[in-house]
């Protein structure tokens, strides 16, 4: 992988000088798309912190409320099952995603002939929309006319999205189908990009397959798997057309996670108020992710994992 | 330097076709038989009476004007994206300042903003604008929320050029806007047809603002046509998974013919 370096902001070097005065783009190159971005991303994320402490009905003017909407969270049953089910659907996303994404990725990383064939087929749910691909499985899996209906031996009543348990299985299931792909391809870029004389001078100490993979391509995949899961988490503690599509929050509330119940309590009972103190908890969480991987993963700075080689 | 096949995440390999091939599979066939034909026979059934029904059914439910709607919002989307993004990773790469290592910041956190964190006041601030219920009021978050990921790429793309060439353009006395179009955006080709295809993709399977931000059937795009299809038909399976087939054959045509641009700049994502 030469053409797409790993992304990083590079700290100040000292400038290798060497007679003519380089042109540099001022900083007004980079006005138009960070204007805009602020305006569209940035503002909004102020607007929340702000609409939290207001009443708000959607249509009139919304109302300074003070701290109501917080003390209401505080109390609100349903938004701390939401925060826990958000937590425990992000953490089963990582625990089945990350090991089958990382041994199709190395896998992938080989020179096997088939691998393109393969890869062509692999890759199709990364293009699906997340709609489409619940639209799919819901489909598939419906409890009349799906594939469990057909095999209750295996599926019990065949009614996947009537119990707790086997409808958080298949938002797991159903997640770890559309975004497998997407981070095995990633491992798949970290893991050729691995020196290959790493591999080599353990070919000549003698070790395996497998004690090669746990000493060399595991370690040489650590920041990889940082980015990965902070990918993961993000995106998990986010699901929402899935569940809005899947399971609707149920049966009951049992499905019901912040993301979701935020949109249930601002555009479905027009609680804006509440809805964007729930998203401001939201924002706050993957704030904290995405603060620790841009430290974490060296992102800010030029870190490698072949230092000392 | 022969390497040992892994035997386990080949077998893996195999199992994960599986189960990505077998529900595409199993919804391709769906799409070609009657509803009753379906309901009887099983979604496993290979289908026995081949019809384009359900197909042409869908165009008659509007699926035509949805398609013109998120077309428009895709392209809009990628021209914004291609106007503004290209000159701020120029300047993320070259220019010396501490303010636009700042903003280089400023998107990288921007990467881990879910658009659901920020809907709310995105539904103020578009209402406000008197956007609701238009295109525009989609095109705008859509082509912001995709800004920073394209710029990820981008960056990284342009990094790679070598100082000597700019040296050499120095040389010549070349300004920025000499040096940007005639050695950055002829040598970042790749970059940019990615962050094409990245911003194309993320227009077309857009969903919450759609959703949040439009409400008529004329500012309709196909995720939500699909969606409202789902909640107002969902009994007819083969005529919803036609919709779902639908909507994702354009995007699957682009990808036949850009899958190296699309692959090499996922890739790049993960770091090394």
């Amino acid at each position: 992988m030469t053409t797409s370096a790993a992304p990083r902001v590079e700290r100040r070097r000292p400038v290798r000088r060497s007679g003519a005065a380089v042109a540099r783009p001022g900083f007004a190159w980079a006005v138009p798309a960070t204007l805009f971005f602020l305006l569209f991303a940035v503002v909004p994320l102020i607007l929340v912190a702000v609409l939290s402490f207001t009443s708000w009905d959607g249509l009139g003017s919304p109302e300074f409320a003070g701290l109501d909407n917080w003390r209401e969270l505080v109390h609100d049953h349903t938004m701390i099952q939401s925060l826990w089910l958000s937590v425990l659907i992000t953490v089963l996303g990582v625990v089945v995603q990350t090991p089958l994404s990382i041994l199709l990725g190395v896998w992938a990383a080989g020179r096997q002939r088939n691998r393109a064939i393969l890869s062509a087929v692999y890759f199709v749910p990364l293009l699906l929309s997340a709609t489409a691909v619940s639209i799919l499985w819901r489909a598939l899996l419906d409890p009349n006319f799906g594939v469990p209906s057909q095999a209750k031996w295996l599926f019990g009543d065949g009614n996947l999205f009537g119990h707790q348990a086997s409808a958080i299985g298949v938002l797991v299931f159903v997640g770890a189908w559309q975004y497998t792909p997407f981070h095995t391809l990633i491992y798949q870029g970290a893991a050729r990009s691995i020196p290959q004389v790493l591999y080599q001078a353990a070919e000549i100490d003698g070790a395996g397959t497998v004690r090669q993979f746990f000493h060399i391509t595991l370690p040489q995949l650590r920041n990889t798997m940082i980015t990965s899961m902070i990918l993961m988490v993000v995106g998990g503690l986010t699901t929402f057309d899935t569940v809005l599509i899947l399971t609707q929050g149920g049966p009951g509330t049992d499905t019901t996670i912040s993301a979701y119940y935020m949109y249930q309590k601002a555009f479905k009972s027009f609680d804006f108020g509440g809805g964007s103190a729930i998203a401001l908890v939201l924002v706050l969480i993957a704030t904290v992710i995405s603060l620790v991987v841009v430290k974490v993963s060296g992102y800010d700075k030029m870190r490698s994992t072949t230092e000392g080689l | 330097m022969k390497r040992r096949p892994n035997y386990l995440a080949g077998l893996g390999s195999v199992v994960w076709l599986f189960l990505i091939g077998l529900p595409l599979y199993v919804m391709l066939a769906a799409t070609l038989q009657d509803r009753s034909d379906y309901s009887s026979n099983g979604p496993l059934a290979f289908p026995e009476h081949v019809t384009l029904h359900n197909y042409t059914q869908d165009f008659s439910n509007g699926f035509g004007h949805f398609f013109l709607n998120t077309l428009l919002v895709t392209l809009a989307v990628v021209a914004i994206v291609l106007l503004v993004v290209p000159p701020l990773s120029y300047a993320i790469v070259r220019s010396q300042g501490r303010i636009t290592t700042g903003v280089f910041r400023l998107f990288l956190l921007g990467l881990a903003i879910p658009a659901q964190a920020v809907i709310v006041p995105m539904f103020y601030v578009i209402s406000k604008a008197g956007l609701y219920d238009h295109l525009i009021g989609v095109i705008l978050p859509t082509a912001a929320f995709s800004m920073p990921v394209c710029a990820l790429i981008l960056t990284g793309v342009m990094r790679d050029i070598t100082p000597d060439l700019y040296e050499a353009m120095a040389m010549d006395g070349a300004s920025p806007w000499r040096v940007f179009f005639q050695l950055v955006v002829p040598l970042s080709k790749g970059g940019l047809s990615t962050i094409m295809v990245f911003s194309a993709l993320q227009a077309w399977n857009g969903f919450l603002f759609p959703l949040v931000l439009t409400q008529s059937d004329s500012s309709k795009v196909v995720t939500l046509g699909l969606f409202n299809f789902q909640t107002e038909h969902g009994v007819d399976i083969p005529g919803l998974l036609a919709a779902v087939v639908l909507s994702m054959l354009p995007i699957f045509i682009v990808y036949l013919f850009a899958r190296r641009a699309l692959v090499q700049g996922l890739m790049g994502v993960g770091g090394k």
